[in-house]
């Protein structure tokens, strides 16, 4: 696998991968989660929130919020639209589309010729598929996005929406270091 | 106003305003009850209840694509007939988080995450040879997101 895609900031205390496996699948719902999380691996309360802000400030977490399921909320369409941009301004171009009000995930991945020109990947939820293709629109004008060549990939059917699971993949796969239970991987 | 059905004026707002970040505190949710006005039974209540419905799929950390590990988006074109014994077989690798179909001659696309570069290429050989199909294996290169949570406001 290729260039940038596996490098590892890592984290710079075992007891976070302990922290992150207890954590990964959702905080408990009672009043003091950290406390119950504490309970559970030998910590203290305030351990475990030092943790957590020293994960977030390393980058290795992009947040502890609340994960929505677009598609129980009504956005029922979503789109990925794939680009071909000049590799001189795929950095340019993805800087201006990260932060664009429809885009919700924006991606420079390799391209595959002959089967797969595209370099940059934008994903682009909407209540319908009209408002979708309005957006897409939109991007290309306020942008200037018209001699760059594009498809639109709406989805039909998902198989499945999870969160990724670093920690708690099945044995049956796992890695030598990790002992029973899989180490930790990358997001989506 | 608030263009999600499902979600009451203060569920949506718990929802909407959330998604970014909770107090990084002993209490959260009773942090957050009180900038809501509500009381921490409530928010606890609320969370669990949407969470049972689907419609949040789990209050916790998001990790950053690579920090930790490895993934990849991978892309198969796999005829109309086979879509759905190839999607199950793909759909047996717990390493598979998100697996869609989509309109294209690319028609199934998924993302696998791995603890190792090793381990991803296991997962990736045993889809290839199960279902006899090749792969595009497109490993982000580049994140361009700004993260500001999903905007659940927007037309």
């Amino acid at each position: 696998m290729d260039l940038k895609a596996h490098r590892h900031p890592g984290l710079d205390d075992p007891r976070q991968r302990a922290l992150l496996r207890e954590i990964e699948g959702g905080l408990p719902l009672v009043s003091r989660p950290y406390a119950v999380l504490a309970a559970r691996l030998g910590m203290t309360e305030a351990e475990v929130l030092s943790h957590l802000r020293r994960m977030l400030a390393s980058g290795v977490l992009k947040r502890i919020g609340i994960v929505v399921r677009h598609r129980r909320l009504g956005y029922q369409a979503n789109a990925m639209v794939v680009w071909d941009v000049p590799d001189d301004q795929v950095d340019r171009i993805g800087r201006l589309l990260g932060r664009a009000p429809w885009v919700t995930l924006c991606y420079r991945r390799p391209r595959r010729p002959p089967a797969w020109p595209y370099n940059l990947f934008t994903m682009i939820h909407g209540r319908d598929r009209e408002a979708v293709r309005h957006n897409i629109e939109r991007l290309v004008q306020d942008f200037g996005l018209h001699a760059i060549r594009r498809e639109v990939l709406f989805s039909r059917r998902s198989f499945r929406q999870r969160g990724a699971r670093y920690f708690s993949l099945a044995p049956r796969t796992a890695c030598p270091r990790e002992g029973g239970t899989a180490a930790p991987g990358g997001g989506p | 106003m608030t263009d999600t059905p499902q979600l009451d004026e203060r569920e949506y707002r718990l929802v909407s305003q959330y998604q970014q970040g909770l107090p990084l505190d002993p209490r959260p949710f009773a942090r957050m009850a009180e900038q809501l006005q509500a009381d921490e039974a409530w928010v606890i209540e609320t969370l669990r209840r949407l969470q049972q419905e689907g419609i949040v799929s789990r209050v916790g950390p998001v990790i950053r694509p690579n920090s930790i590990g490895v993934s990849t988006l991978v892309a198969m074109a796999v005829p109309p007939e086979d879509l759905e014994r190839v999607a199950a077989i793909v759909n047996e690798y717990p390493e598979v988080n998100h697996n869609y179909e989509r309109e294209h001659r690319y028609n199934l696309w998924f993302v696998v995450t791995a603890p190792n570069e090793a381990h991803l290429a296991q997962v990736l050989d045993g889809i290839r040879e199960r279902t006899g199909f090749p792969l595009l294996d497109l490993p982000m290169l580049e994140d361009y997101f700004i993260d500001l949570g999903f905007p659940l406001q927007w037309t």
